[in-house]
């Protein structure tokens, strides 16, 4: 493999952690969708190149549900949800951007130091994309713990989920990625339908000990 | 496939009655159908046991998972049984609407096909959509009363089990990973008996990396503490039969998914052994479990915390290995599963007489509904692990496999053991005697499904018959 392909899918697959990165610190919900859509654009080329590379025409559909259904639908079913719910306007108190982002740093650290390691026999294409698929998944769950608002969570669980298509896609003739992606999809448009539904607006975890009660069933 | 097609009827009977019922508008038939469907299903699974396929690329039925397979096809069919008289009850009071279950069967059918294709899946890719799956149809479910309670547990399960999910599916990506160098690209990198064969090749730094990712991804389906956060609540929640299924069922077919990648880690030389961690989370979660059953005042999250401590006893049990301790747990999950389900079944039947599932409000259910009060006293004797029932037999057998080779693991665990027999039989008290409270709405519960599975408990307590040791002891030795 030439240094030229791989430079080129580095290039990507850093692009999604960079993305995941300036997730951390958006605290417009709308900015936060925009970058979110720009991920999934960066997924779907890094799943396209990989697709050309190792020859594998079926990644193709992976890039294309990425690229229709991740940077297109969600982003524009999400925006619609959040004006419906009334809650664009709000600026979200994102807890200790610093310390966050500090923390950021370490886990994909963490994430190089743990996967380059235990895949010191591997082609260097297959190593670097995991450890960056790691760092995304990771940051994706950075982001889901430091938010309280739903719509964020969601958008932090699709950014896991496009780590782990990025690490499926990397792992060289990897059977069933389509189906998986195909799978993720309707979890993800279950979980979209499930926020317009009911209308959710926070997540239910919280540190008021009185709601807590009453979400436990205890004080009746 | 060859022979008679019983992991294609097994498969294919709940696929189309979900269809079938997802049309079904008159709810008396498709409370039939469902029972007809499950009832078919059961004895697909059985005629297995017969007549096992030979393995290919998707399906493969072994000795350890038709033990799951019967299990699930078994408390399917009573849980459809129960189903059907609690549903009557809960559209005569408005609960329900017609056009709800219409879509309630539809995924009930709907679970069922994805846990016996998690079951009979040789493919560790199509486990896990089966298992993703699996975890849909429930959230669904679970958030079918629409209250508000009902909407904040779907939520906390979708979310929770959602990131369970995704790590689960990084391990199994790590693990094709470790295969590739091995196995070859390509399909063979996911299917189980070919893993199985070659896995001491694999690279072991990978494996155990991988295996992590697993144990947290399917351990938080599985429900082991600290990743239990979402069981209780859906539990308390959700339509009872749901309760029952998911305690009963889904928990072991997680956990059945662990044990499978635990086999591939043990067959590793190089990499770290799975059963510790195992049994130190499994300890955990029982007496995390059994010291949560005392402030709980609701009797469904009462019984799910149960199924916590349970569920941490089986890890244990597997996590420990050898012969006797694995035996062990097979046999704890059976009987858990049937007695954790005929719980739910007098619950569901309790809390529809009395209107409220708060332990306070229900007294003297032995003096005012007989057989449903003492079902629920052998019930409850019967979990919380007192002879002569058949999970005294089982949890003997893990403490003394315990005791006989990590001593001071084994007093912890007896320790977790009494503190939730304390807690039960403390609820149990109130529960059972005394003065009974008031009815807010007839009995009409069918009580063929709890008799059933409370018999089964009863008769495993006392003669335990020497096939079905055989069978266990056999599974037991290849799980190692």
């Amino acid at each position: 493999m030439d240094g030229f392909t791989l430079d080129v899918a580095h290039l990507l697959a850093g692009g999604l952690v960079l993305t995941s990165f300036v997730m951390l610190y958006q605290d417009r919900l709308y900015a936060l969708l925009n970058v979110f859509a720009l991920q999934a654009l960066v997924l779907s080329l890094s799943v396209a190149w990989q697709a050309w590379i190792q020859g594998a025409p079926h990644l193709f559909i992976t890039a294309a549900i990425a690229l229709i259904f991740k940077a297109f639908i969600i982003p524009v079913a999400l925006h619609r949800i959040i004006a419906n719910l009334g809650i664009h306007r709000e600026v979200e108190a994102v807890t200790g951007l610093g310390p966050t982002m500090l923390f950021g740093i370490g886990l994909v650290a963490l994430s190089m130091v743990v996967m380059l390691r235990v895949t010191a026999g591997d082609d260097p294409l297959a190593r670097e994309d995991i450890a960056f698929a790691l760092s995304v998944v990771l940051l994706g769950l950075l982001m889901m713990i430091t938010r309280s608002n739903a719509v964020s969570q969601v958008v932090g669980f699709m950014s896991i989920e496009n780590g782990l298509i990025l690490a499926a896609a990397g792992a060289k003739g990897m059977p069933l990625v389509v189906e998986i992606s195909v799978a993720f999809s309707v979890l993800v448009a279950l979980i979209v339908i499930g926020v317009f539904l009911f209308r959710i607006r926070e997540r239910f975890d919280t540190v008021d000990v009185g709601v807590f009660d009453r979400i436990q069933g205890e004080r009746r | 496939m060859n022979g008679f097609p019983g992991v294609a009827l097994m498969l294919a009977i709940p696929a189309l009655s979900a269809a079938v019922l997802a049309l079904t508008t008159d709810y008396r038939l498709s409370a039939r159908l469902n029972v007809l469907a499950t009832f078919l299903t059961l004895l697909s699974a059985v005629s297995l046991l017969f007549d096992k396929p030979a393995p290919d690329a998707y399906f493969n039925v072994d000795d350890l998972n038709i033990v799951f397979i019967v299990l699930t096809g078994f408390v399917a069919l009573t849980t459809s049984v129960f189903s059907a008289s609690y549903i009557a009850h809960e559209l005569e009071i408005g609960r329900f609407e017609p056009v709800h279950l219409r879509f309630y069967h539809a995924m009930y059918q709907a679970l069922i096909f994805s846990m016996n294709l998690a079951l009979v899946a040789n493919n560790i890719g199509l486990m896990w959509v089966a298992i993703e799956m699996a975890t849909l149809t429930t959230v669904l479910m679970v958030g079918l009363y629409r209250t508000r309670e009902a909407l904040e547990a779907a939520w906390k399960y979708f979310i929770l089990g959602s990131v369970g999910i995704a790590f689960a599916l990084f391990g199994t990506i790590l693990v094709y990973m470790a295969a590739r160098p091995v196995v070859g690209e390509g399909f063979d990198g996911m299917v189980w008996t070919i893993l199985a064969k070659r896995v001491s090749a694999f690279d072991p730094s990978l494996l155990n990396v991988a295996f992590i990712f697993l144990l947290l991804g399917y351990g938080t389906k599985v429900g082991l503490a600290p990743l239990h956060a979402w069981l209780p609540d859906a539990h308390a929640e959700g339509p009872t039969p749901i309760s029952a299924v998911l305690s009963g069922l889904l928990l072991n077919v997680a956990l059945y998914a662990v044990l499978r990648f635990k086999l591939l880690l043990a067959a590793n030389a190089g990499a770290l052994a799975p059963g510790p961690l195992m049994a130190a989370m499994g300890l955990g979660s029982l007496i995390f479990a059994a010291f949560m059953l005392y402030r709980r005042r609701d009797v469904k999250r009462m019984f799910a915390y149960s199924s916590i401590e349970h569920m941490g006893i089986i890890a244990f049990a597997f996590g420990m290995g050898g012969p006797l301790a694995n035996f062990a747990g097979l046999l704890h999950m059976t009987m858990h599963s049937l007695t954790k389900s005929a719980i739910f079944f007098a619950v569901g039947h309790i809390s529809q007489v009395k209107g409220t599932q708060r332990i306070a409000d229900i007294r003297g259910l032995t003096v005012s509904h007989p057989l449903l009060g003492w079902g629920l006293v052998v019930g409850v004797i019967a979990i919380s692990g007192l002879p002569p029932l058949g999970v005294f037999t089982s949890e003997f057998l893990v403490v003394s496999s315990a005791f006989a080779r990590q001593p001071l693991l084994a007093a912890l665990l007896v320790a977790g053991l009494l503190v939730a027999l304390g807690a039960l039989t403390l609820r149990l008290q109130g529960l059972a005697f005394g003065a009974p409270t008031p009815d807010v709405a007839p009995s009409r519960a069918s009580y063929a499904p709890m008799i059933s599975h409370l018999g089964l408990v009863v008769l495993a307590g006392i003669y335990l018959p020497p096939p079905l040791v055989a069978w266990f002891q056999h599974v037991a030795g290849l799980l190692g």
